[in-house]
């Protein structure tokens, strides 16, 4: 074989990348075939990897498969790229492919992601890679395998729209607020992962390549750019996001996803940008939320 | 040069990134119909064999994947050369191939007997990887569908007038049905079977 890490890295026992290369062609056939069939759980031979299951295995192994030595990689946790997830998986890039890492969202080529979307929209050629724990939008209401492979052969969706209707009757509204189920290019049901349906409408119509790999399930799905996506809902009942009354309190950014911060034991609490990349970009160009240190960058 | 030194000439001089660059042509490739990708990698694959379909085959094939070709491209280097650089076993059964190679116009007919996946498993297909004289002109096809963003128009030199029919009857078969990579020496775009075709240039752009 041919070199198979960079030579400066000090590493010789891994291939580029970590994964061998007859399993890089066996996860790159099942995303061809992925894209090819949007929305559709292609089965793949998930090898284990030097993380636990829950860790993000599926988005690894996909990251992996796609990644070269021209990518940047940018990997968020629920939005940041600071926390431990994140974190340990960009130091894991960096030292298996010795791929650049960026935590600016514009700058990436590649984005994996563990439940959230970056606020900014993504651009033409980006690709973002999801870590999904339970592939399955349909598993929580039919544990057989074998069943939920037949209805989405015979696109046999009623059960979930039954679960939505029941939400709506004991709730008085659609209870769901993360991985809330869409339909992919008017075909198949597909769980967007854990992230919040917030971000569901950034899926619709993107840019962006997206991935999604499941580690323990076994499973890749994808959604090519351009593609419909809609969230399930009822005409009297619509697809609704969530709001929040305030803006963030550091950068007082609006109509982005915000994390409760426990401030004390006496009830304080803050509402920051989910996406730390998002956030610290506004307060670089000036702009504050009323909890911001500095007050003299408000404007 | 005789068969044998052919069969053990050229494929990748670095294996690991150059499936790498080839693959991300192909994922870019599928994810955006009718975009052409060029492969800047020199293969030496025998002829009838493009450069692009050549570098598909090493990126892709390995032992879990059958190989189908067409009847000449299985009396040329092909077979000897794809067997030794991929370890993918040439099969006789058009069902049985995971990659078809074949050239238009003469080979292309139906794509009923390759494997098109089951309802359940609609990944299990083959993928047909077809060399045509040129892919940038000669009759203009109108594309749309996922990964194209309104419409696109591509111009393809050498497929047979019933393709589009043909291509067709494997739309219908949805979500079931091949996907169909078209090469012409160094360029290759994908048609995933969730695109539409139709015959000449876009109306409204």
């Amino acid at each position: 074989m041919s070199p198979e890490v960079p030579s400066d890295s000090g590493l010789a026992t891994y291939n580029f990348a970590y994964l061998d290369e007859q399993t890089k062609r066996m996860i790159r056939r099942a995303i061809l075939k992925a894209i090819a069939i949007p929305g559709y759980q292609v089965p793949f031979a998930s090898r284990e990897m030097p993380m636990p299951y829950g860790w993000g295995t599926g988005g690894v192994q996909v990251t992996a498969s796609i990644i070269g030595p021209q990518d940047v990689l940018k990997v968020i946790d629920q939005g940041a790229d600071d926390t431990t997830n994140a974190v340990s998986i960009r130091a894991f890039f960096q030292k298996v492919a010795n791929v650049a890492v960026t935590t600016h969202t514009k700058d990436a080529t590649i984005i994996q992601t563990r439940h959230r979307i970056p606020e900014q929209p993504l651009a033409e050629g980006q690709v973002l890679v999801y870590q999904v724990p339970i592939p399955e939008p349909l598993r929580f209401l039919e544990p057989r395998e074998t069943e939920t492979r037949k209805m989405h052969a015979l696109e046999e969706y009623g059960l979930m729209h039954v679960k939505l209707y029941e939400d709506i009757a004991h709730n008085g509204r659609i209870s769901k607020t993360y991985a809330y189920p869409v339909k992919v290019a008017g075909r198949y049901v597909m769980d967007p992962s854990p992230t919040p349906k917030f971000d569901n409408p950034k899926m619709h119509m993107s840019d962006a390549l997206q991935l999604f790999g499941a580690g323990r399930e076994k499973r890749i799905y994808a959604i090519p750019p351009h593609t419909e996506v809609v969230s399930l809902d009822f005409e009297d009942h619509p697809f609704e996001i969530q709001s929040f009354d305030k803006p963030c309190a550091l950068c007082g950014a609006e109509n982005v996803y915000l994390d409760e911060v426990i401030l004390d034991d006496q009830g304080g609490r803050m509402f920051v940008c989910s996406d730390t990349d998002h956030c610290e970009d506004r307060r670089d160009h000036g702009h504050a939320g009323a909890m911001l240190g500095r007050q003299e960058a408000a404007e | 040069m005789s068969m044998n030194a052919q069969a053990l000439a050229g494929g990748f001089s670095d294996p690991v990134f150059d499936s790498q660059a080839v693959f991300r042509l192909l994922m870019d490739g599928m994810s955006r119909p009718g975009t052409i990708q060029t492969v800047g990698i020199d293969v030496e694959q025998p002829l009838p064999l493009g450069r692009a379909a050549g570098a598909v085959a090493l990126a892709l094939c390995d032992a879990d994947t059958p190989v189908w070709l067409q009847s000449a491209m299985a009396k040329s280097g092909a077979p000897q050369w794809i067997a030794f650089h991929t370890g993918a076993p040439v099969v006789q059964e058009k069902s049985d191939a995971r990659f078809a190679f074949m050239q238009s116009p003469a080979g292309i007919c139906s794509f009923g007997l390759f494997a098109l996946g089951t309802q359940e498993y609609p990944d299990r297909s083959t993928t047909l990887v077809i060399e045509v004289a040129s892919l940038v002109d000669g009759q203009p096809l109108t594309l749309s569908g996922p990964g194209i963003r309104d419409k696109v128009t591509v111009k393809v030199t050498g497929l047979p007038e019933v393709f589009l029919s043909i291509w067709n009857d494997n739309r219908a078969l949805f979500p079931r049905g091949a996907d169909v990579i078209l090469t012409a020496g160094d360029a290759l775009l994908c048609l995933p079977r969730t695109t539409r075709i139709a015959a000449g240039e876009t109306a409204c752009m």
